[in-house]
């Protein structure tokens, strides 16, 4: 497993940059790699990284867009605007989790 | 006496009474198979019935010819779950109780998720059709009789659907079917999905982006619809792109039965949470979920559910008996994808490896050509109608192994 450094800690990532070890995360880590892909954290960012975090650990995989829509409360339309075009890859890779399940 | 109850008698349901049936006793076991429909439909069929292919008789079997001997079949709508008391309430007020249950009331398509869509909308089945339905695929072959040309757009709404590479089969059918009527020049054809390329797994979406444009088939990826202005003939995405059409064909949203979502057993698509080796549900030890009915990382298809079965029934014997479930799902799948002017191709994969190029189910002979445009592979797919009522459906046995295997296939680096 390929390792890099980011925010002055070195971390694993798989061949895409996104991040393999749930614990090695911090919001540290999280503004450097949001600013990777430009973008600048606010409050409504945090509330989404903080539920796909807390919704991996629960679950055990990554929530696609419709349930950060239904149970972590923000509506889609507002996901695109905060991470646009590909707002289920960006927002996991900030938030250091894996990127959703390609669905087959 | 102890009661299997099986939720929903198609694909996957019908097969698994058909192969536990012979091996549970009739004195100490009771199979009991809930469905609401008399009507067994050859799903697959649905994709040729707007091209004039097959008619609708062919497609249609009753449900009752596929049950063995020593089965009960209820037919009723399943209303609700209740896993605290181990019974089942159907929508007439028939309580059935039962000591394991099997869900296999697959998944459907929700038009009524997306505004614009559905029964409700004056267009619905006018300039906007869906082809997982009869209905739809009926509609739409009346219209494409008589269509002289336009824009058509084939959209995917949201993953996961069962048979994800249909509606890619359907746009390289339609290419055909448009060619074959001279007036392919009038047609401009465009695919648009919420995934980034034609398939999600690298390889095989090369070979299918290649095809699309070999054809002159438009792409437009990582497009998510949030509603159909069926006034302005318009698809809108949740980042406010429009994509124009005259004849729109959809597969909307796919979700489970409702009861799912009314029994607290589904996530948010009413999709159930398994082990996706062995499918037993995660929240409850004596109930399990197969074919599209369950949340697996494979594709939702008539052929994982085959595979799935022949490993379910094994692990079930030894479930019952108290003993560790020995065997393990891997995910295979294997599907035919039709390409048009009378060719196919063929992916085969599972959880860890994705659909690579080779032959298949014999190394370097085939008959079947992995990821290659084939006639072979094209009558592999028809031929498929006269297998699965004739032979999977009832259980008998497939030359063809439950995991996936490398043999016959080679690796190649995606460019
Ligand atoms: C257009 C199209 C093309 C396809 N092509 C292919 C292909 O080429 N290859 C392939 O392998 N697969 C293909 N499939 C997929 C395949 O048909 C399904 O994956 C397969 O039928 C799944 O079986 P199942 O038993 O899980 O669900 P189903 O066969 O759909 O059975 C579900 C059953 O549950 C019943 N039910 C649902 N809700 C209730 C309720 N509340 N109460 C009572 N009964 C209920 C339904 O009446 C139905 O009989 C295709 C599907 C479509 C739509």
């Amino acid at each position: 497993m390929p390792t890099t450094t980011i925010a002055g800690a070195e971390v694993q990532v798989d061949e895409e940059g996104f991040m393999t070890a749930y614990d090695e995360w911090n919001e540290e880590i999280a503004k450097a790699l949001a600013g990777n892909i430009g973008i600048e954290l606010t409050d409504d960012h945090w509330q989404v990284i903080k539920f796909l975090r807390e919704d991996y650990q629960e679950q055990g995989e990554t929530p696609m867009l419709r349930r950060v829509s239904n149970v972590g409360g923000v509506p889609t339309k507002q996901l695109f605007q905060l991470f646009p075009k590909k707002p289920a890859k960006k927002m996991s890779y900030i938030a250091g989790v894996p990127k959703p399940q390609g669905c087959v | 006496m102890k009661r299997l109850l099986v939720l929903g008698a198609g694909t996957a349901g019908t097969m698994v009474a058909n192969k536990l049936r012979p091996r549970l006793d009739e004195r100490d076991w009771k199979i009991t198979l809930v469905d609401q429909d008399e009507t067994h439909y050859y799903q697959p069929g649905f994709l040729f019935l707007p091209f004039g292919t097959y008619k609708r008789e062919e497609l249609e079997k009753p449900k009752r010819r596929f049950m063995p001997a020593g089965v009960e079949l209820i037919m009723g709508e399943i209303d609700l779950v209740d896993p605290e008391k181990n019974e089942v309430k159907l929508a007439d007020g028939t309580e059935l109780p039962y000591d394991y249950l099997i869900i296999a009331t697959g998944t459907h398509p929700t038009p009524e998720e997306t505004p614009g869509l559905g029964p409700d909308d004056d267009e619905w089945y006018k300039s906007v059709f869906d082809f997982y339905t009869i209905e739809g695929a009926e509609a739409l072959a009346e219209k494409l009789e008589t269509w002289e040309g336009g824009k058509l757009v084939v959209n995917i709404i949201e993953m996961p659907i069962k048979c994800p590479v249909a509606p890619l089969e359907f746009t390289f059918l339609a290419d055909s079917f448009f060619a074959e009527r001279g007036m392919r020049d009038s047609v401009e054809i465009e695919y648009v999905t919420p995934l980034p390329g034609a398939f999600t797994k690298p390889v095989a979406a090369r070979y299918l982006g290649d095809m699309l444009v070999d054809r002159k088939i438009g792409l437009e990826g990582d497009f998510f619809l949030e509603r159909v202005d069926t006034d302005n003939n318009q698809l809108v995405s949740y980042d406010e792109r429009e994509v124009d059409y005259d004849i729109l064909v959809t597969v909307p949203v796919n979700m489970g039965a409702e009861y799912i979502g009314r029994s607290g057993l589904g996530d948010e698509l009413r999709h159930v949470p398994v082990d996706k080796h062995n499918f037993l549900s995660t929240k409850h030890d004596n109930i399990f979920a197969i074919g599209d009915a369950a949340s697996l990382p494979t594709s939702k298809a008539g052929s994982v559910a085959h595979f799935a079965v022949d490993i379910f029934t094994e692990n079930f014997l030894d479930y019952i008996d108290d003993k560790p479930m020995r065997e393990k799902f891997d995910g295979h799948a294997n599907c035919f994808i039709e390409s048009g002017r009378g060719k196919g191709m063929l992916i085969d994969f599972n959880y860890d490896t994705e659909p690579l190029p080779g032959k298949y189910p014999l190394p370097g002979v085939g008959p079947f050509s992995l990821l290659q445009e084939t006639e072979a592979n094209h009558w592999g797919k028809l031929m498929f109608k006269w297998v699965y009522w004739n032979v999977l459906l009832e259980g008998r046995a497939m030359p063809i192994p439950a995991l996936m295997s490398m043999a016959g296939k080679i690796r190649e680096e995606v460019k």
